[in-house]
């Protein structure tokens, strides 16, 4: 399987303070893979890194072979930002209509992910007037409008109810199987579950870039949100931490 | 085309602001009866003080709407968004360009009208060329504050660049004191002020039947005006942020 993005030695500052140390992760095409980390781990700085949006210290961030934020890329990259960036004073169909024609698509593709992302009752509803869950999903059908090849998705299921996110999912599994990558941040542990590949971020630094099942063997645990644990804790103290499901129970949680 | 698609979507972004729409024609409109009442006593004034109004009113909008619109898109996230897209920054520059200088012409065709018709406005030039130089110091507006809204970080900001933007284009422009009795120094910084020539380029409207060379010259002054803040505000729309 070939990588869509190769991130090299990249240190990121924003401001003063240094968000992330030399990370280096290879992401492959037509994959899934979840970012996971607390909040303030630099997530939301990788995402923005891969988009070419960051203004980066040193290290380099290739996507599908070009520099990121290379000009060529802009047609083949969408981008959910964490908050919902879309026109508040526009429906969602104007929404989603505008940015389909920012990649010279017409206002089928615009309808169609208007559906895709739940939103066809609300479609002529101004932005401004819908919930918070409603918007960001707004925000969404515009980042998926162009079934990017490479998608960077910062937080998409935040707020959404869980019939909604076994959908979205669903449909980020297909755009993969069409051939997107997809980097998706997330909170939830049991989205981890449903990536092909995760990278765990902590303070800037990469404490995990498996698949679930192999982060899962290595912490010796079945449960995602313990084996994340373990590994932070691994990686504090310096020392292998137990493999026994027994010893891990000290772990508060 | 990019371009249009993006005048498309600021004009429906207006239009589903009724109340702006209302207030961009109504405000000039009702400021100009005001004139015409307070002047009534003394004749020939007003013909002076409207013609310039009219140029100076869609100068003074457009600034304010276009710097608080632009801020929105900063800090809404739309602008870092649409950066990552095929959009060229010229796009978003011109659609905002030909999307409020439509809007200026609306409210300077309203203006006019009601300038020229109900409140006898009389000038020896055609009412075309002051609704052509209105629409060039709305733009012209637009395109400062796009310009200014990359130094304000919230609204409360924005609003307070118009009085150092625009009111010190005002109160040198000829309007308050004719240009010939300032001092010298201020003078000289009247002559750097683009609103000088567009008031200029009206009172030649005003007092000549036909387009002087210097309505023209001072036409081409605001123009490139236009052009300065316009590459100056591509300038501060940056792809990649700290």
């Amino acid at each position: 399987m070939t990588s869509a993005i190769e991130v090299a030695d990249l240190v990121v500052h924003r401001g003063a303070r240094p968000v992330l140390h030399g990370l280096s992760c290879t992401i492959p095409e037509g994959s899934v893979t979840g970012l996971l980390g607390p909040s303030g781990s630099g997530k939301t700085t990788l995402m923005r890194a891969i988009v070419g949006v960051q203004l980066v210290r040193s290290g380099t961030v290739t996507v599908l072979g070009r520099p990121a934020g290379d000009a060529k890329l802009r047609s083949q990259i969408g981008y959910l930002t964490q908050a919902p960036s879309v026109y508040a004073d526009l429906t969602v169909r104007e929404n989603a209509r505008y940015f389909a024609a920012l990649y010279g698509l017409g206002q089928a593709e615009a309808d169609a992910a208007v559906r895709d992302v739940g939103l066809a009752e609300a479609a002529s509803q101004l932005v401004g007037n819908l919930s918070g869950g409603q918007r960001s999903r707004a925000s969404l059908a515009c980042a998926i409008v162009s079934k990017p090849k490479v998608l960077i998705l910062d937080e998409p299921t935040v707020g959404q109810d869980p019939v909604l996110r076994d959908e979205l999912w669903a449909q980020f599994r297909e755009l993969a199987q069409h051939g997107s990558t997809l980097v998706v941040s997330s909170h939830v542990m049991d989205e981890a579950n449903r990536c092909d590949r995760l990278l765990l971020i902590r303070e800037g630094l990469l404490i995990a870039d498996d698949t679930p099942a192999a982060v899962k063997a290595s912490a010796g645990t079945e449960d995602l949100d313990q084996a994340f644990l373990t590994l932070i804790r691994r990686q504090g103290s310096g020392v292998p931490a137990p493999r026994a499901t027994g010893e891990t129970s000290e772990v508060p949680s | 085309m990019i371009l249009l698609h993006t005048t498309g979507r600021i004009l429906r972004q207006l239009r589903h602001d009724r109340r702006t729409v209302a207030m961009l024609v109504a405000v000039p409109t009702l400021l100009l009866t005001l004139l015409y009442f307070m002047y009534d006593s003394q004749p020939g004034v007003f013909d002076h003080i409207a013609l310039i109004m009219l140029g100076v009113f869609p100068f003074i909008i457009m600034f304010l709407i276009t710097s608080i619109a632009m801020l929105r898109e900063r800090t809404t996230g739309t602008l870092e968004r649409l950066l990552t897209t095929p959009l060229r920054k010229t796009d978003l520059l011109f659609g905002y360009g030909l999307a409020f200088g439509l809007a200026a012409a609306v409210q300077a065709g309203f203006a006019s009208a009601l300038a020229y018709l109900l409140l006898d406005l009389d000038t020896q030039g055609a009412a075309g060329y002051v609704v052509m130089i209105a629409v060039a110091n709305a733009v012209l507006g637009m395109a400062l504050g796009l310009l200014a809204s990359a130094f304000a970080k919230t609204e409360f900001q924005a609003v307070q660049f118009m009085p150092v933007l625009a009111v010190p284009q005002l109160l040198l422009c000829g309007l308050f004191v004719p240009r010939e009795l300032m001092a010298g120094w201020l003078q000289a910084i009247s002559d750097v002020l683009p609103l000088t020539y567009a008031v200029e380029a009206l009172q030649e409207v005003g007092a000549h039947a036909e387009p002087t060379g210097t309505m023209w010259r001072d036409f081409g002054i605001v123009a490139g005006a236009v052009v300065v803040a316009l590459v100056a505000a591509a300038g501060t729309l940056r792809r990649r942020t700290p």
